[in-house]
């Protein structure tokens, strides 16, 4: 295995600290991991995440395990960039992440709007509710649109009245 | 927990501070972002300019912290607290770009002294540095209040950002187009409470009346043209203000037809001899909140956090 490999792979293993039933390579953060070569000859990992929301307070917690897990698996010299543009948007969460959030209780998010003029102003309920991740009812109601993280809303099944996250669509 | 932190006790004696939960010290937002300003761009048009809408973007997110604790049940809270956290994204990159754009912005602090550029500009500069628009800065009211304020402020930022994403300035289009994104979440959450207290109860209706009046002397500010914002949209980079009028206008209108609450009939708060937030003169408010948000950082120049 090439050492790219085996850096991708490493990468491809660290977990998104606030929801760490992801990889960052599912909920789509990781953009890119790759091995340069330093003017003295020294092999460095270069890694690229883009933050979900701007303020996201986890960027520096991921950084410091993407640095960590390299260095353990025998890459000592690490360096972490990010990356604005293209901004970072639900839709980039893989399947499988798509799938370990919904065994985590977690409900998944659709497809995000994609607006390139004006936004329009959005007066009623935000889009078509998110199916219950416990019971599969679609009853469920919009408790709030912000949540325990930047990333999350608050919803409520109606049908069997436990509340839950869903992944905000961005 | 997961073993990629070792001891905690780590560090406590030195090494790798970062295995803190948010880290003890800083990192650059702009860590590896192509930083450089485009041919024929104006150094510090371009910083003062990144300074506006950070500035903007700081003490609002500084006044809805405020809010921490204080809104009418846990979910609003939250929702006040996450739209401050946003804003102040947004900010820590527009600060950082300033200071990258143009380095004699940055506050001059003792030797050796850790503080980033981005906190140096937020807490090492006085009232009359500071280019946000006066909105943003007025002392926080009742519920209704700040539902009126970020409704205004929201509806200005997501028009101005929705043009900024056309920028020449890579970062400055890049930091745009995420903030879009984010924006449409406020300006919806604000305008929803802005109908639902209109439709609620007659006090609810009546205080939201009469935090609109109080509040609307300063909305023309946020679409009023700068010299600085005028030289720079010439050049590609910015975003004239005066250019969103027509469609802020427009969603306002459109809140306030749903909710049966009139335009309000005032006039604006003029600024002393014409120079207002934008020109570094503000209103009382800002020299308070500056001072609780400032204190402790100035206590410790040298300070690592």
């Amino acid at each position: 295995m090439s050492p790219r490999d085996r850096a991708v792979e490493v990468a491809g293993q660290v977990r998104d600290p606030e929801m760490p039933m992801l990889t960052l390579a599912d909920l789509g953060v990781l953009r890119g991991v790759d091995v340069e070569r330093t003017t003295d000859g020294e092999e460095i990992v270069v890694a690229s995440i883009t933050p979900t929301y701007t303020g996201c307070p986890a960027m520096g917690t991921m950084r410091d395990d993407l640095v960590h897990r390299l260095n353990d698996a025998g890459f000592p010299r690490v360096e972490v960039r990010v990356v604005l543009d293209p901004p970072w948007s639900s839709d980039w969460i893989s399947e499988r992440g798509r799938t370990a959030l919904r065994e985590a209780g977690l409900s998944a998010p659709g497809p995000a709007r994609r607006p390139a003029g004006p936004v329009a102003l959005t007066l009623g309920p935000p889009r078509l509710a998110p199916a219950c991740p416990r019971c599969g009812s679609t009853a469920t109601r919009l408790v709030s649109e912000f949540g325990a993280t930047a990333c999350k809303a608050l919803y409520s099944c109606t049908d069997c009245l436990e509340p839950f996250e869903h992944v905000k669509e961005i | 927990m997961n073993d990629d932190h070792g001891s905690v006790f780590d560090g406590l004696i030195g090494g790798d501070s970062a295995q803190w939960a948010f880290g003890t010290d800083f990192e650059d937002p702009l860590a590896g972002v192509d930083t450089t300003v485009p041919d024929g761009v104006d150094h510090a048009e371009l910083a003062a300019y990144c300074l506006m809408l950070g500035d903007d973007a700081l003490i609002m997110s500084q006044r809805l912290s405020e809010w921490c604790s204080r809104a009418p049940d846990l979910e609003e809270d939250i929702a006040l607290a996450n739209i401050a956290l946003d804003l102040l994204g947004q900010a820590r990159l527009l600060l950082a770009r300033a200071a990258a754009a143009d380095p004699v912005v940055v506050p001059a602090l003792p030797e050796g002294s850790p503080v980033p550029a981005e906190d140096a500009l937020a807490f090492f500069r006085d009232a009359g540095q500071f280019g946000n628009v006066r909105l943003a800065e007025v002392a926080n009211g009742d519920f209704a209040h700040v539902i009126v304020r970020l409704l205004l402020f929201s509806v200005s930022r997501l028009a101005l950002l929705e043009r900024l994403r056309a920028s020449i300035d890579t970062v400055l289009a890049h930091v745009a187009a995420k903030g879009v994104k984010e924006l449409t979440y406020h300006r919806d959450w604000a305008a929803r409470w802005f109908l639902t207290l209109a439709g609620g109860t007659e006090e609810s209706r009546r205080r939201l009346v009469t935090a609109l009046g109080d509040l609307w002397p300063y909305q023309p500010e946020l679409v009023a043209t700068h010299p600085v914002e005028l030289s720079l949209a010439r050049a590609g980079v910015g975003v004239d203000p005066a250019t969103t009028r027509a469609e802020v206008d427009g969603i306002l209108d459109q809140v306030f037809a749903m909710s049966g609450v009139a335009r309000p009939d005032r006039p604006p708060l003029e600024g002393e001899g014409g120079r207002t937030g934008r020109h570094g003169t503000h209103t009382e408010a800002l020299s308070g909140l500056l001072a609780e948000m400032q204190v402790v950082a100035r206590a410790h120049p040298s300070g690592r956090w």
